[in-house]
């Protein structure tokens, strides 16, 4: 059963320095709150899994959390460039930042693999590309019945993840729709799985095209109104779209970035 | 209607390629314009296919991001990332992928990660996201890239995506199922690959273009069709419903 605590405590509990850790949301649902809760208790070391870095990553990069990033898109989308992740992978600021790429389509199934209890995945992808001589988690693998050679992806089991939903019932059933991502199998992937909501309801109303995580699939749940800022989540607020473009000037600088986290991150009034 | 710029003639002449009732999986940016300009004009039936799950979506106005919360809103059905890659990509339900490229070379390959080595890149770019798989397995790809002896490189500096590998007859060798870039088309004009050879070859000049500038943009020996046509302009329709998309974005 998942436990209901604060969000402070559902991140101290469940994220060690040097995790390999997930936090998952593709353009919505991204889970914000939770990212900033961890550069505040300054975790180190960790190895940031996520299909799309996204503003998140860009953060805790640049707060030198992270030593290693596994990804498939590193882009600000519809802006342009990440300036922190390219800052670390070309500068080494304010750590040296080791990478490992994929397609989506291999990142996906990747999760598909972790969450299904099985060493890798296969599909038809990396054929005749240089992703594939740059990390030793894709391979070839025959088809047993046919004798096609198919690509193996070898399955992500995170640490932890952590991702944002809607709602969550008092038992800790999670209930989340709208755009769903990889959502559910990063949190089946990971040995241990937070998840932030907008709110906490005596009962979830089905809504069509949910996902519904039961609660004994998740290990916390903590309330975090507006969670996902600038992200959005879908029936209570907007992307921020004008955030995401001014952070092309807040991130292009450091000591700009530094003075934004500062202000807004690691001096930020947190519900405790 | 005044005259048009390099952009308008590039999202035109994209959203020319997709023909009516075409299941199309479009990126942000250029190709979410060229289709939403198409579903606009000659192609009112085109579906739209964004990588974050939606399916047939039919967004008002330009989105700024593939996840924005409309497409969802207007989608006939919304589905997860692993979904959308292996039932609906993967097995080639997808006719048209519009792809974008940091640098191609003349078998369509594309270079979307870095520029220079990539233990220590000159410049990190994005890298593949949906690319590599749309390019595998759409039934046919349109590229959408400014051409210059920058992006028109010899030899790209890493195959994020292939086109038609070191040319004919790769892609079946490599396992590839769709049918590889149909046209690349640039600010200059389009270039199709030879039916035998696969090489890209100068097919269409935009209007006041010229083949030697081609040629000045173009980092190797540029081959040329022995009737090069000239697209035709903008027309006035076609205009006007691009600016009112455009102005569209992020409102």
């Amino acid at each position: 059963m998942a436990e209901i605590v604060t969000l402070s405590e559902a991140v101290a509990a469940t994220v060690n320095d040097g995790d390999v850790v997930a936090m998952e949301g593709f353009t919505h649902l991204i889970p914000f709150a939770a990212g900033h809760e961890v550069i505040r208790q300054r975790r180190r070391g960790l190895t940031l899994v996520r299909m799309t870095p996204d503003l998140i990553y860009d953060q805790l990069i640049g707060m030198g959390c992270a030593r290693k990033l596994v990804f498939s898109w590193g882009g600000n989308p519809g802006v342009g460039s990440l300036h922190r992740f390219r800052d670390a992978v070309t500068s080494g600021w304010p750590l040296p930042l080791e990478v490992e790429e994929h397609s989506h389509a291999g990142m996906a199934n990747r999760y598909v693999a972790g969450a299904s209890g099985l060493p890798f995945a296969t599909l038809r992808g990396y054929s005749g590309t240089d992703l594939r001589d740059q990390t030793a988690n894709v391979a070839s693998v025959t088809c047993p019945f046919t004798g096609e050679i198919l690509t193996a992806v070898r399955a992500l089991n995170p640490d932890v993840a952590i991702v944002h939903a809607q709602r969550a019932d008092r038992a800790g059933n999670v209930q989340m729709w709208g755009i769903v991502g990889v959502q559910k199998e990063a949190v089946l992937a990971a040995s241990r799985s937070v998840v932030t909501v907008e709110e906490i309801v005596d009962e979830l109303e089905p809504v069509p095209g949910q996902v519904v995580l039961p609660s004994w699939a998740v290990s916390f749940v903590s309330l975090a109104p507006h969670g996902a800022q600038p992200s959005y989540a879908h029936g209570y607020y907007e992307r921020d779209n004008d955030f995401y473009v001014s952070w092309d000037e807040i991130s292009r600088d450091r000591v700009a970035f530094t003075d934004w986290m500062q202000r807004h991150v690691l001096e930020a009034e947190v519900a405790r | 209607m005044n005259g048009w710029n390099a952009d308008e003639m590039m999202t035109v002449a994209a959203a020319r390629q997709l023909r009516r009732g075409a299941v199309c999986f479009v990126g942000i940016g250029l190709p979410s314009t060229a289709a939403n300009l198409a579903r606009a004009t000659h192609a009112p039936d085109v579906v739209l296919i964004y990588e974050s799950g939606c399916l047939g979506a039919k967004p008002s106005r330009l989105p700024l991001s593939i996840g924005d919360g409309m497409l969802a809103d207007t989608a006939v059905a919304v589905v997860s990332v692993p979904e959308v890659f292996n039932y609906w990509l993967q097995p080639g339900r997808i006719d048209v992928g519009f792809l974008a490229a940091a640098q191609l070379d003349r078998f369509g390959n594309i270079n979307t990660t870095v520029i220079g080595p990539y233990d220590a890149p000159k410049v990190r770019l994005p890298g593949a996201g949906g690319a590599p798989e749309i390019a595998a397995s759409c039934q046919e790809v349109v590229v959408v890239v400014r051409q210059s002896p920058r992006s028109f490189v010899e030899r790209v500096d890493f195959v994020t995506s292939v086109g038609f590998g070191q040319g004919a007859g790769d892609r079946a060798k490599l396992g590839l199922r769709g049918n590889g870039p149909r046209v690349v088309i640039t600010d200059i004009g389009m270039l199709e690959p030879d039916p035998t050879t696969c090489e890209l070859t100068l097919t269409h000049l935009h209007p006041g273009a010229t083949i030697s500038q081609a040629r000045a943009a173009t980092g190797w020996e540029l081959a040329v069709a022995a009737d090069v046509h000239e697209t035709p302009a903008p027309t006035d329709e076609e205009l006007a419903h691009l600016r009112r998309l455009n102005a569209t974005i992020d409102k």
